[in-house]
Parts: C-alpha cells; structure tokens; sequence
C-alpha cells in the first residue's frame, strides 16, 4: 500500500539502468548448426517428393547455389534453409494439384469405359494420370463413318509405345 | 598378393573442424599408375552398369549416403542439382551412356568403388605433394596450387599438403597434382561427411586398392 501510495502522490519508481546490449554474447555456432540441421531435414524431405513425383516432368528443384565450397554466413545459412523451404512449399502444392488432376482423369477414363458416347473423341494419355508409356485411351467410332452416323462408340486403348523403327535411307541424324 | 593398405586420417583446420566436426579426410598411398583396366575390371563395370536401373538412379537421393553428401554440398554452398555430388554424376552419366564406360584401370576403380560404396575418392600424384593432406580453408589471396594457379576466393574449402592447396573441395585440382599416365604412385583420399559410417569410407579405400593391385592376401 505504501508504494500505491507513493506512485499516486507523483514521486517516480527508481528506473534500473537498461543495458545497451545483452551481458552475453549469442552463440552464433548454435544457430548455425540448427539452421545446418533444418537444412538436412529440408533436403531429406525434398528428395522423398523428387521420388514421389517422378516420372512427372515441369518441376524446378533448383535452390541457387552460394559459390561453395565454403563456410557460409549466419545469413547464407538463413538463405538456402528457406530456399528449400519455399522449393518444398511449392512443389508440393504442385504436385497435390496434378494429383488432384490425375484422379479426375482417372475417373473420366472408367465413365469413359462406361459411357463413350456421352465422350466421343475424348483421349486421355499415360502422362494425363501421371504414368510413364504410351498407352492411352480414345473414344473412337465403331466402323468409321457408319459408327458416326449410328452412335457407335467405343474406348480405343493403344498397345503402348511405338517400336523403334530404323530411320529411312538418307535421313541424318546428328 | 600384397598386404592390407594402411588407411590414415588427414588434418581438418580447426574452423573447419568447428562448422563440421564429422568431416574427416581418409587417405591411403599405393604404388601404380593408371595404365588399361585389365578384363577382370571391365567385366565388373559391365555388371555394376547392368545392375544399376533408372529406378535406382532416381532413388538414389534417398539413400542414406548419397543423401548425407547432398546434405554437405547444401551446407558448403553448392546446389547439388546443378553441380552434382559423385556419386550422382556417375549414376547420370550411367543412364546418358547406357552404361559405365572403361577409360583406364585409376578411373574404373574410382567408378567402382564410388558407385558400390557412395564415397567419393580423389586421387593425386603422389610426387607432387609435400606431406599430409587435409582440409582447410583458403587464405585470403591464395592461389591454387601456389604461384601461377587461379585464385582462390576467400574461406573455399581446399584440399591441402603442408605447403599449398592441391583441389578445391568437389571441384577442380591443381595444375599437375592429377594423375597422369606417367604417375607410378598414387595418393587416395576419401572424403567424409555427417552421417557417412567409418566402414564404407575404409571400403570405397580398399576397393579402390584391390581393383587396382588385386586381392590382398
């Protein structure tokens, strides 16, 4: 109560003099060997996804290098660790949206099985559902124009890639 | 037959030895020189082209190894998509050639042991280098190799005897300090990083030895 007192009557609290910097020093050597370790977590996760999407093509996983080998900064540490952070980031959501992608062209193939004539000349390849080949699926008329005119419609599915052929006389190849 | 080749363990700088103390250089003295694989050799590179599939290639980052250089080369400043760790370089080279080709017996012993093991191993002349090697970072004005070689930029990783810098870390040698086909012994060192069991750098060593002496007794 005597203190509530005093501040009431206007005499000021004795002010502790603030330090113009921490009595200790911080270590730096801890804060780089964390950011060493996220960048190690980073990296592991990175290749998984690198794995995981493969043998889809269009993603970058190129973090700009620092004109190693040397001992970077505190601040080039910082750097490459959001770097792959942010290269993560991305091509996550990259590859959940070819994904997402993927799955209807999937379902599209079986309503296609189901239904070609609701999807006539709909073709659907290996890449649209995120596989590696040739093969696709094309609704196709039965018999030509007379499947046209009739509404005969069937699901063509191709028998993979095309063989290698030897290339015609004459043709260079450098 | 020949005796086991003696390993021995490079000097680290003590800055260095602070940012990474697990890195250490292994390296080994052999006498040799880098003349044409024998058939033997040929034939293991043929089976070590045959076993290695495009699967394995993509997979490799995920191994524990291969992942471990990753690692280091992002702690050191490289990006190793763009300058590959050796071991990935191998392994693209493989996919690029259909297969890994025989240059000379130094060379296929190197591919061998770096794609079986993970480690990469580099070789030097071992005339030219005066004392250990070891790992350190580059002074401030330097050149590689000493007078005459290109400069170095300030805190590079080096591989260095007692005198000067031999190689920049994964990168270029100096002028002279490669094998050459006149070489008659070799200097070999394997470089190690954080999560890189002792093991396989001793055996990335000790296949190099016996793919170019042949078994020990």
């Amino acid at each position: 109560m005597a203190e509530v007192s005093e501040l009431r009557a206007g005499v000021p609290a004795p002010v502790p003099p603030m330090p113009l910097r921490p009595a200790v020093q911080p270590d730096e050597a801890a804060a780089r060997r964390t950011l060493r370790e996220q960048i190690a977590r980073l990296e592991s996760e990175l290749g998984a996804l690198f794995c995981s999407t493969f043998p889809r093509t269009g993603f970058d996983w190129a973090v700009p290098a620092r004109g190693g080998p040397r001992v970077l900064s505190l601040a080039e540490l910082a750097e490459i660790r959001d770097g792959l952070a942010t290269r993560l980031y991305h091509n996550r959501k990259l590859l959940g949206d070819r994904t997402y992608v993927e799955e209807l062209n999937r379902r599209r193939i079986e309503e296609m099985l189901l239904n070609p004539a609701e999807y006539k000349w709909v073709r659907i390849q290996n890449e649209d559902i995120g596989e590696r080949g040739c093969k696709q699926w094309h609704v196709q008329p039965r018999f030509g124009i007379l499947g046209m005119l009739m509404n005969w419609w069937r699901v063509r599915i191709s028998s993979g890639c095309p063989l290698a052929m030897p290339a015609p006389a004459g043709l260079q190849i450098s | 037959m020949r005796a086991e080749p003696e390993l021995d363990v490079g000097w680290i700088a003590e800055e260095l030895r602070e940012e990474f103390p697990e890195l250490r250089l292994v390296t080994t003295t052999i006498d040799g020189s880098p003349g044409r694989s024998p058939i033997e050799v040929k034939q293991r590179l043929r089976v070590l082209s045959d076993r290695y599939t495009g699967q394995k290639a993509i997979a490799l980052r995920q191994q524990p190894i291969p992942w471990a250089y990753r690692v280091f080369f992002r702690q050191v400043g490289i990006d190793p998509d763009e300058h590959r760790t050796p071991v990935e370089a191998y392994a693209l080279e493989r996919m690029r050639a259909g297969g890994f080709e025989s240059r000379n017996v130094l060379d296929d012993a190197l591919t061998i042991a770096t794609v079986e093991t993970g480690v990469p191993v580099i070789a030097f002349d071992d005339e030219r280098l005066d004392g250990p090697l070891g790992l350190r970072l580059s002074w401030p004005g330097e050149r590689l190799g000493g007078e005459g070689g290109r400069p170095l930029s300030s805190r590079q990783v080096v591989v260095a005897d007692a005198e000067r810098s031999v190689a920049v870390l994964f990168a270029d040698f100096a002028e002279g300090h490669g094998i050459h086909p006149r070489s008659t012994r070799m200097r070999l060192a394997a470089v190690q990083v954080k999560g890189v069991p002792d093991v396989s750098v001793d055996e990335a060593l000790w296949t190099i030895v016996e793919t170019i002496l042949g078994p020990a007794e």
